[in-house]
């Protein structure tokens, strides 16, 4: 079986119909895993046994007859996400020894399903960067061009995805964080409506902006996946509760009379000129499918960057203060007292990314500030959302281009923080609103890399967006064009 | 707003993060850097807004008081970084 073409869809139905077994098929991605990764750097753990046996498990309850579409399809983690037994490291070394006593609501999901566990993907420490180059575990290295960065901070399941190493992975999204690598990658990608994934066992980093999702091939793969992930669940005092949808239900709704709303802010300057190139062709792709546009503003999306960067690193500093030493993680070998032990373990097992935005996450809620940024930042953020709610009643989902640029280098932008936060300016505004946001691939740019349309809609549309998605892949094929690296 | 020298140690000790000295430099005109971004809101007039900490109007929801878990601590101590009798040690803070 070709790994390379055969989507998670035709897996599924390969399995269904016993043409494959399970076992076999996670040792035909477990061999790619061992062949190609040490190049790309996309996995932190791998732990074939364990993989195989869930396999087995699969292949008996195939012949039993009580398979679900995800039995016996395995499927890539982001190391985010608390995996019972697995080595749970969150890309930092405060976590480099944490074996996860406990399941986070995603990883029940899919065991109830029958999923297998592929792996741990790599990704930034704690979530927090756009180039995976903040991982303790190694940079990731985008598999269309070694020489870049994979996005981030879900830069491995990304990598992962588009090399063909896995069918799909989970992922998170903070402020762009499963939107970004997927249109770096040359992937899909989507973050759902805040709330409809559960958060409990993913590491918290940004509670009120932190939402986990999926990255696969193809939209089709995304909704059969969301399927599985999305799910009450009361251990999240955020989990919503409403009747369970299929997100594939919508795929094949023709496209006509589609209002396609263009935010102007989108597309004046900042968006370099091979994506705008990729973006226009996509749009007039969806124009000959039927559908209109309709010029947006969004005012204050300049605004949303410094937003994120006030109460994001806030509730950060609020959620990292469990590390420290005493009960799980990273302890300093050596300190005087406890103050010490503190400070030197958190010194020693959070990086400088962590460590600057719990910095600022401190400043911004100490006294004397906290009324002068923290408040200022939420009254912000009410107008962005604001923004978006009068957009959506002129038009039924915005467009625009997923990132500014295609992938850049490594190292081009770790220097200077500022910079790397601006390359999400399209993606962030779509956490702080809570709304749903997908990236597909369009085209490539400059060197050939991957540009990534973004489609932003209204609460609880995944499944409208993925049939916006699916009838945009029907009638082109970016999504199935594939690195060079993974056909080798 | 530049940032100072003791600002920073002072947001170091309530972070419970050691800077050493050779960090400061780097830590200061990129913390700088950071708060030259966020200053930008200043400059928007709020007056009349309310802040919002939730994207969603989402009401907290009431359980009954029932003991739902079980007793794990083994498991949740076994990967302490030290443990004994049960419970956990940390530097003697009381003399």
């Amino acid at each position: 079986m070709n790994l390379v073409t055969t989507s998670l869809k035709q897996l599924a139905e390969a399995l269904r119909k016993r043409q494959v077994s399970s076992r076999e098929l996670a040792q035909a991605y477990l061999e790619r895993i061992v062949r190609l990764d040490p190049t790309l750097g996309a996995f932190i753990t791998t732990d074939h046994e364990r993989t195989l046996r869930q396999a087995d498990a699969a292949d008996s309850r195939i012949a039993s007859g009580t398979a679900g579409p995800l039995t016996g399809i395995p499927v890539a983690h982001k190391d985010i996400f608390c995996t019972q037994g697995w080595l749970t490291t969150c890309g930092s070394k405060m976590l480099s020894n944490f074996v996860s006593p406990y399941d986070a609501h995603v990883i029940e999901q899919f065991k109830a399903a029958g999923a297998l566990i592929l792996g741990k993907t790599n990704m930034d420490e704690f979530a927090m960067g756009s180039s995976n180059e903040t991982s303790f575990y190694g940079t990731v290295k985008n598999p269309w061009d070694l020489t870049r960065v994979p996005g981030g901070s879900s830069g491995g399941s990304a990598a992962a995805v588009a090399a063909r190493l896995a069918p799909a992975a989970t992922a998170t999204d903070t402020g762009g964080s499963i939107r970004q690598p997927a249109a770096l990658c040359g992937i899909s990608g989507i973050k759902p409506t805040y709330g409809l994934v559960s958060r409990y066992g993913m590491i918290a980093y940004a509670s009120s902006l932190d939402q986990g999702g999926v990255v696969a091939p193809s939209a089709e793969d995304l909704g059969i996946v969301l399927n599985t992930m999305v799910g009450f669940d009361a251990r999240d005092s955020t989990s919503i509760q409403r009747p369970p949808e299929d997100y594939t239900a919508l795929l094949e709704q023709p496209l006509r009379g589609l209002r396609i709303g263009l935010p102007k802010e989108f597309f004046s300057g900042g968006v370099s000129a091979d994506v705008e190139r990729a973006i226009e062709a996509a749009l007039q792709e969806y124009e000959r499918l039927g559908a209109t546009r309709v010029d947006i503003s969004l005012p204050n999306t300049a605004l949303s960057v410094p937003v994120y960067y006030v109460l994001a690193p806030a509730e950060a500093s609020s959620n990292l203060s469990r590390f420290d030493g005493v009960r799980f993680g990273w302890r300093a070998p050596r300190y005087d007292d406890l103050a010490d032990m503190y400070e030197l373990s958190r010194a020693q097992g959070f990086g400088p990314e962590v460590k600057r935005r719990i910095l600022t996450g401190t400043y911004v809620l100490s006294r004397g500030y906290y009324d002068a940024y923290y408040l200022q930042a939420q009254r912000v953020r009410r107008l962005i959302v604001n923004d978006f709610k009068s957009a959506f009643a002129q038009c039924d989902v915005i467009m625009g281009p997923s990132t500014p640029t295609v992938a850049f280098g490594f190292g081009e932008k770790t220097g200077d923080p500022v910079q790397m936060y601006l390359s999400d300016i399209f993606t962030i505004s779509v956490n702080l609103a809570g709304l749903p946001g997908l990236s597909i691939p369009a085209g490539f740019g400059q060197g050939g890399l991957p540009v990534g349309l973004q489609l932003i809609g209204d609460y609880f549309s995944e499944a409208r967006l993925l049939n916006l998605a699916h009838r945009y892949q029907q009638a082109t094929d970016w999504h199935s064009r594939v690195p060079a690296l993974a056909s080798a | 707003m530049a940032l100072t020298e003791n600002d920073l140690r002072r947001l170091a000790r309530l972070a419970r993060i050691r800077v050493e000295d050779n960090e400061v430099g780097t830590l200061l005109t990129q913390l700088s850097g950071i708060l030259g971004l966020i200053d930008q809101l200043q400059a928007v007039d709020t007056r009349g807004i309310e802040p919002l900490s939730h994207a969603l109007d989402l009401e907290q929801r009431l359980r009954p008081d029932e003991v739902t878990e079980v007793d794990r601590r083994e498991q949740f101590q076994a990967v302490a970084p030290q443990v004994e009798a049960g419970l956990y040690l940390v530097p003697k803070v009381i003399e």
